[in-house]
C-alpha cells in the first residue's frame, strides 16, 4: 500500500470549508484543549508535554518539555514565551501555511503553553517578509479575545495572558532565538554568547524566556486534546507525532506534506510523486539549505554499522540523523541529475554570505569568501586548489562561532565536496579563464 | 568539591596541565595573563562588558567527567579525575574559571582555531602596515606574526570601505582596518555614556559608523583610539607624527584635575608626542580624558618663562625674603616635594600667612573632578595650609591694602586671576616663581622660571588621598633648574646648614620622618600604582569633590554640601 500523509495540523487548512477565522476553528472542535488545559495544573501540562516527546520543529530537534523543564521559575522576573514564525531556513515554508490558513490553532497552543509555563505576556515574532500573517494573525487575536480566549481572566479561570504579534526586522539571523531576542529588544540581531545568555535564565529583557517554533506551538494543543499515550503512538519512539515537510525542486509534486515517519522512497515516490520525467535523484538537502547534502547514489552507515540505502532513510529527526545530516527545519530541497552540484553550492552559500550577521569572524569572513570562490568557480575561473581550500577554510567556521549558524556554511561545503568531489575537480579543469592565484604569478615573474 | 576550596576561598584551575589557584569566576583572559602566558584577543577588555565575536581566544575546554547514570566522577586508570574535554572549543573570554577545570592553551587544535581566525580577519585587510599609523603596537600585526601564514590563500576583490571618515574633531576613521569588535561601541556607550557608534549593514560589509547626524566628540572619545586593536581609529593630533616604536614612555600623572588619572607620557628626542592613559584599577581603570591629553602642549607654550627670562639672583632674593611682612601664595599644581620645600622656606623666613589659590571646575562624574588642582591635599599634607584654599585671594588683598604684607612670594600661580589688583601688586615686592609670564611675572621684581610636570619627579595626592610619582619625561628646559633645585639653594643661603634638599630622594628622607602621614613612605619604593595614605585627619574640610570614577564623597561632606 503506498505511503500517504497523515494529517493532524493541517486536518482542515486546505479544505473548502475551512477559513482561518475563529467561527470556523471552534466548529471544528477549536480551543477545546484549552479549556481542558486550564482545569489542570501548569506542572501537570509540562510534565504530559515532555512525556509526549514533542520535539522542536524549528530546527535543532531538542525536546519541548526538557526546554520549558530549564526555565528559570525562582527568579522571581516574569516567564516570557516567544513563538519564533521567523521562519527564514531556505526551503522552509510550513509555519506559513498554519499561520495563514489556521492562525487559531497556532493562538490555542500558545495559550496553552503560556498557561503551563506561568507566562503572562507571550510575542509571535513574525518576519517582516510576512505582512499578511501578521495581520491574519493580529486579526485572529483580537477574535479571540473577544470571546476570552486571551487576554484577562481567560474563561474565567482567573488566568491572564496576552499576546503581541511582533515584526521582524528581515534577516536570517532573527530565527537563531538570541538573535531573535535582540531584534525583539530593539537591537541588531547578534546572537548572544552562550554561556551565559540562555534564554531559559538570561533571555528577553534579560528575563527567562521560552523560544518555540510555530509548528511546535501547534503541536501542544494535540498533545493536550489526545492525551500523551494517543499521541506517542504516532511517529515512533523519540520521533512523535507527526512533521511537516515542505519539499521543493526537482520533483514532480512539490509542496508541503504532513507525514509520519516513512522510507525515503516512500515519502519521494508516494507522497511527492517521483522524478521529473526521465530525470534521476542525485540527492536531497533534507532540512533547509543550511544542511548536509545526502546523495541519491551513497551508502549509508548507522551508528550500529548497519548498511542503508538512500531509499532506505527514514523520514524523521533521527533517521535522518543516521544518514549524518539533520532534518532541520525540514525543508527538503531535492537535486536530480540536471543539477549543477558547484552551482548548487554557489546559491546556497551566495544566500549564507547575505545573511551573516556579521557580529564573529569565522562567519563574517568566511561566508563571503565562500560565496566569492563558488561564484568564480561557476563562471569558469575554477583553479585546482579551489577545492581543498574551500574545505579547508569551511572547517574553520563550524562550531567557531557565536551561533550555530557557522554551520550553515560550513556544512554545504563540506558535504558537497566530500560527496560529489568529481564535479568540483571537473570544474578546475575546464578553467575557461585561466585564473591563476597571486603565488602562481610570482612564480612566472 | 569541598578539598578542592580551602580556607583563602581560592579554586583550582589547570592551565595546560599546570595548577593555577585563583578566586571563582575569573574571566579565563584574565587566569591566563596572571601566569604569565597570553591568549590572543581583539574584542575583549578588561573594563567592557564581554562582546565575544573576535573568536581569536578559543581555547579547548574540559571539566572532570561524571558517569550519566550515577553520577560517580569519572577516573582514569591511574585513579586521576578524567577530564572530558567538549567537542568544539570555547572563547576564554566568555568562560570564568569554575572548579576542576581544564584548559588547553596550545594544543593542535587551539592554534588551527587560531590561525584560521587569523586568515579570516587579514583576507579583507588592507596590507598597509608600512603607512599604518597602528604599526608597532597593532594586534593583528603582533599576532599574525604568531599565527599568520606568511601567505595568502585569498586571491578575490577585497572588501572595499570608507576610509579616512572623520568621526568627531579627534578621531578618524579607517573601516578597511576595522576588525569589528566592537570595543569603541561598547566604551561609547558603557563608559562614555555616549552611545553614538554602531555598525551599518551585515556580513563582511558590516561598517562601523557614527550616529547620523552625530559626532564622536564627547571629552573621551579618545580612548577609543587607545582600546582599538588595530588601525582603525587613529587620533587626528598624533597620527603620523611619530612611529611608536621610536617613543619612550614615561609614568605620570595627569594633572588636570584631583583624580590623579595615571598616564604614560610618550616622548622622543626631549618632544613630547602624546599622552595615553596607564591602568590602575583603583583611580583610573584603563581611560583618560581628552582635554587631559593635550596637556603636554604647555611645555611649548608661546608664553613659557625661558632662561633669558630670569631675573635676580639667590642673594637679591635672600635680601627681599628678609622682610618681616612677607606672604606666600602656594599652587595646586606643585608636587608634595615642592610644596614641603616651599612651606620650609616660608617658615624659616617667619611668613605672615600662607596661601593656596583654589581652582574649581565643574567636574564630569568620571575622570574629571569639581578640583582642578592636582595636588590640593598635598599642600594640606606638607603643612603650607590648614584649611581648604579660597579662589579670591581677598583675605591677602586687605593684608596689603592694611600694610600688614610688603613682600610677596607667588609660585605658579597669577595674583591677579585671583584676586589682587595691580595697584596691590604695585604695592608689594613680588617674588615669582613659575613656568609661564602672566600679569604677575610682569609686575614682579624677581622672576625663577620652573619646570613643567613633564621635567621632573615628584608626587600628588588624589582626592582618595592615594600618594601616586610622576617621572620625569623630557629634560628640562635649557638654563631652567629645577624647582627642587631652586628651593634647596634658596634654603641653603637663607639657613646655611640646612643640606642638600635638591632632589625628591633627599626631600622624602626629610617627608618620611617628620610628617607622621607619610612615615614608611619613599619615593623609590612608591609603587607606579601609588598608595593610599590615611587622610583622615583631614575628614572634617567639606572639600569640593563630587563623585567620579572610584571615588565617593565622604557622607559629612556631602550633608555639609546640602
Amino acid at each position: 500500500m503506498a505511503a500517504v500523509e497523515r494529517k493532524i495540523l493541517l486536518k482542515h487548512a486546505d479544505e473548502d470549508y475551512y477559513s482561518p477565522s475563529i467561527d470556523s476553528y471552534l466548529e471544528q472542535g477549536g480551543y477545546e484543549g484549552l479549556k481542558k488545559a486550564l482545569a489542570e495544573k501548569p506542572e501537570d501540562l509540562r510534565e504530559a508535554v515532555k512525556d509526549s516527546g514533542l520535539r522542536g520543529r524549528g530546527g535543532a530537534g531538542f525536546s519541548c518539555g526538557i526546554k520549558w523543564s530549564l526555565v528559570d521559575r525562582k527568579s522571581g522576573k516574569p516567564i516570557y514565551l516567544i513563538c519564533n514564525c521567523d521562519e527564514s531556513e531556505p526551503g522552509t515554508f510550513k509555519d506559513r501555511q498554519l499561520v495563514h490558513k489556521d492562525p487559531h490553532q497556532l493562538i490555542e497552543g500558545m495559550m496553552i503553553s503560556a498557561f503551563a509555563n506561568d507566562v503572562a505576556l507571550a510575542f509571535i515574532y513574525i518576519r517582516e517578509e510576512m505582512p499578511l500573517g501578521a495581520k491574519i494573525l493580529e486579526k485572529a487575536i483580537e477574535e479571540a479575545r473577544a470571546k476570552n480566549l486571551v487576554g484577562e481572566n481567560i474563561l474565567g479561570s482567573g488566568y491572564s495572558c496576552d499576546i503581541v504579534v511582533h515584526r521582524g526586522a528581515g534577516a536570517y539571523i532573527c530565527g537563531e532565538e538570541t538573535g531573535l531576542i535582540e531584534s525583539m529588544e530593539g537591537k541588531r540581531p547578534y546572537p548572544r554568547i552562550k554561556p551565559p545568555f540562555f534564554p531559559a535564565v538570561l533571555g528577553l529583557y534579560q528575563c527567562p524566556t521560552i523560544v518555540n517554533n510555530v509548528e511546535t506551538l501547534c503541536n501542544v494543543v494535540h498533545v493536550v486534546n489526545m492525551g500523551v499515550e494517543e499521541y506517542t503512538k504516532i511517529g515512533r519512539h523519540g520521533n512523535t507525532g507527526t512533521r511537516i515537510w515542505c519539499v521543493s525542486g526537482m520533483v514532480k509534486n512539490p509542496g508541503y506534506y504532513e507525514i509520519e515517519p516513512m522510507t525515503m522512497k516512500e515519502f519521494l515516490y508516494d507522497v511527492c510523486g517521483g522524478p521529473l520525467p526521465g530525470r534521476k535523484f542525485k540527492g536531497c538537502i533534507p532540512g533547509g539549505g543550511s544542511m548536509k547534502i545526502l546523495g541519491a547514489e551513497e551508502t549509508y552507515t548507522d551508528r550500529e554499522g548497519k548498511s542503508f540505502s538512500f531509499d532506505e532513510i527514514i523520514v524523521d529527526y533521527d533517521g535522518i540523523a543516521a544518514a549524518g545530516s539533520m532534518s532541520g527545519s525540514s525543508g527538503m530541497m531535492i537535486l536530480d541529475d540536471s543539477t549543477d552540484i558547484v552551482e548548487a553550492l554557489a546559491n546556497i552559500t551566495a544566500f549564507y554570505a547575505h545573511e551573516s550577521c556579521g557580529q564573529c569572524t569565522p562567519c563574517r569572513e568566511g561566508s563571503l569568501w565562500t560565496k566569492k570562490i563558488t561564484a568564480r568557480m561557476c563562471t569558469g575561473g575554477a583553479r585546482p586548489q579551489d577545492v581543498d581550500l574551500l574545505y579547508d577554510m569551511a572547517g574553520n567556521i563550524g562550531g567557531r562561532t557565536v551561533c550555530p549558524m557557522g554551520y550553515s556554511t560550513t556544512w554545504p561545503v563540506q558535504s558537497y565536496i566530500e560527496k560529489f568531489r568529481d564535479e568540483f575537480d571537473s570544474k578546475a579543469q575546464a578553467n575557461e579563464c585561466g585564473m591563476k592565484s597571486f603565488d602562481e604569478r610570482l612564480i612566472e615573474k | 568539591m569541598s578539598e578542592d576550596q580551602k580556607d583563602d576561598g581560592l579554586i583550582s584551575v589547570f592551565v595546560d596541565d599546570k595548577e593555577v589557584r585563583c578566586k571563582p569566576g575569573t574571566n579565563l583572559v584574565d587566569l591566563v595573563a596572571s601566569v604569565g602566558e597570553e591568549i590572543p584577543h581583539y574584542c575583549y577588555h578588561p573594563k567592557l562588558s564581554v562582546s565575544g565575536n573576535c573568536r581569536m581566544c578559543l581555547i579547548e575546554l574540559g571539566m572532570p567527567g561524571r558517569d550519566r547514570n550515577t553520577g560517580e566522577p569519572m577516573l582514569n586508570e591511574d585513579g586521576t579525575p578524567k577530564i572530558m574535554f567538549f567537542p568544539n572549543p570555547a572563547i576564554a573570554c566568555g568562560t570564568k574559571a569554575g572548579p576542576g577545570m581544564h584548559i588547553r592553551t596550545k594544543s593542535e587544535m587551539v592554534k588551527r582555531c587560531r590561525e584560521g581566525v587569523m586568515e579570516f580577519l587579514l583576507i579583507n585587510h588592507p596590507l598597509d602596515c608600512p603607512i599604518c599609523d597602528q604599526a608597532g603596537e597593532c594586534k593583528l600585526q603582533e599576532f599574525s606574526t604568531d599565527y599568520g601564514k606568511g601567505y595568502s590563500r585569498f586571491v578575490e576583490q577585497k572588501v572595499v570601505k570608507p576610509k579616512r571618515t572623520v568621526l568627531g574633531p579627534r578621531v578618524m576613521l579607517d573601516d578597511e582596518r576595522c576588525v569589528l569588535c566592537s570595543r569603541c561601541i561598547r566604551f561609547s556607550k558603557e563608559v562614555a555614556n555616549d552611545d553614538v557608534l554602531g555598525f551599518v549593514d551585515r556580513g563582511s560589509y558590516s561598517t562601523l559608523t557614527c550616529y547620523p547626524g552625530k559626532q564622536l566628540e564627547n571629552n573621551y572619545s579618545l580612548n577609543t583610539v587607545d582600546i582599538c586593536p588595530v588601525g582603525a581609529l587613529t587620533s587626528r593630533d598624533f597620527r603620523f607624527k611619530m612611529r611608536v616604536w621610536f617613543l619612550k614612555e614615561t609614568p605620570s600623572i595627569c594633572t588636570e584635575s584631583s583624580v590623579g588619572v595615571n598616564t604614560l607620557v610618550s616622548s622622543r628626542e626631549g618632544k613630547i608626542y602624546r599622552i595615553t592613559p596607564r591602568r590602575n584599577d583603583e583611580v583610573n581603570d584603563t581611560w583618560m580624558s581628552d582635554s587631559g591629553r593635550v596637556i603636554y602642549k604647555e611645555v611649548e607654550d608661546e608664553n613659557r618663562l625661558s632662561s633669558d627670562s630670569s631675573s635676580g639672583d639667590l642673594a637679591q632674593i635672600h635680601k627681599y625674603l628678609e622682610s618681616e611682612k612677607i606672604a606666600y601664595v602656594g599652587s595646586g599644581s606643585s608636587s608634595v616635594e615642592e610644596l614641603y620645600l616651599y612651606n620650609r622656606l616660608s617658615r624659616t623666613t617667619r611668613s605672615v600667612a600662607n596661601y593656596l589659590v583654589a581652582h574649581t571646575q565643574e567636574g564630569d562624574e568620571l575622570l574629571i573632578s569639581n578640583d582642578a588642582n592636582p595636588n590640593t591635599r598635598g599642600a594640606l599634607s606638607v603643612g603650607l595650609i590648614e584649611s581648604l584654599p579660597e579662589d579670591q585671594l581677598s583675605d591677602l588683598g586687605s593684608k596689603i591694602d592694611a600694610g600688614d604684607v610688603d613682600t610677596l612670594v607667588a609660585y605658579n600661580e597669577d595674583l591677579t586671576a585671583a584676586g589682587i589688583t595691580a595697584e596691590q601688586l604695585a604695592k608689594v615686592d613680588v617674588i615669582y616663581f613659575g613656568t609661564n609670564s602672566n600679569a604677575t611675572s610682569e609686575a614682579a621684581a624677581v622672576v625663577i622660571p620652573t619646570l613643567t610636570v613633564f621635567e621632573k619627579d615628584g608626587t600628588f595626592i588624589n582626592q582618595q588621598f592615594r600618594l601616586q610619582k610622576f617621572l620625569q619625561a623630557i629634560p628640562g628646559l635649557s638654563g631652567v633648574a629645577d624647582d627642587l633645585e631652586t628651593f634647596s639653594q634658596l634654603l641653603n643661603h637663607v639657613e646655611p646648614d640646612t643640606g642638600d634638599l635638591s632632589s625628591v630622594q633627599a626631600v622624602w628622607a626629610e617627608l618620611s620622618s617628620e610628617i607622621s602621614l607619610f612615615e614608611g613612605q619613599s619615593f623609590a619604593a612608591l609603587s607606579p600604582e601609588g598608595v593610599a595614605l590615611d587622610g583622615s585627619t583631614f575628614k572634617h574640610l567639606p572639600f569640593c569633590e563630587g563623585k567620579t570614577l572610584h571615588y565617593e564623597p565622604a557622607a559629612e561632606t556631602v550633608e555639609a554640601e546640602a
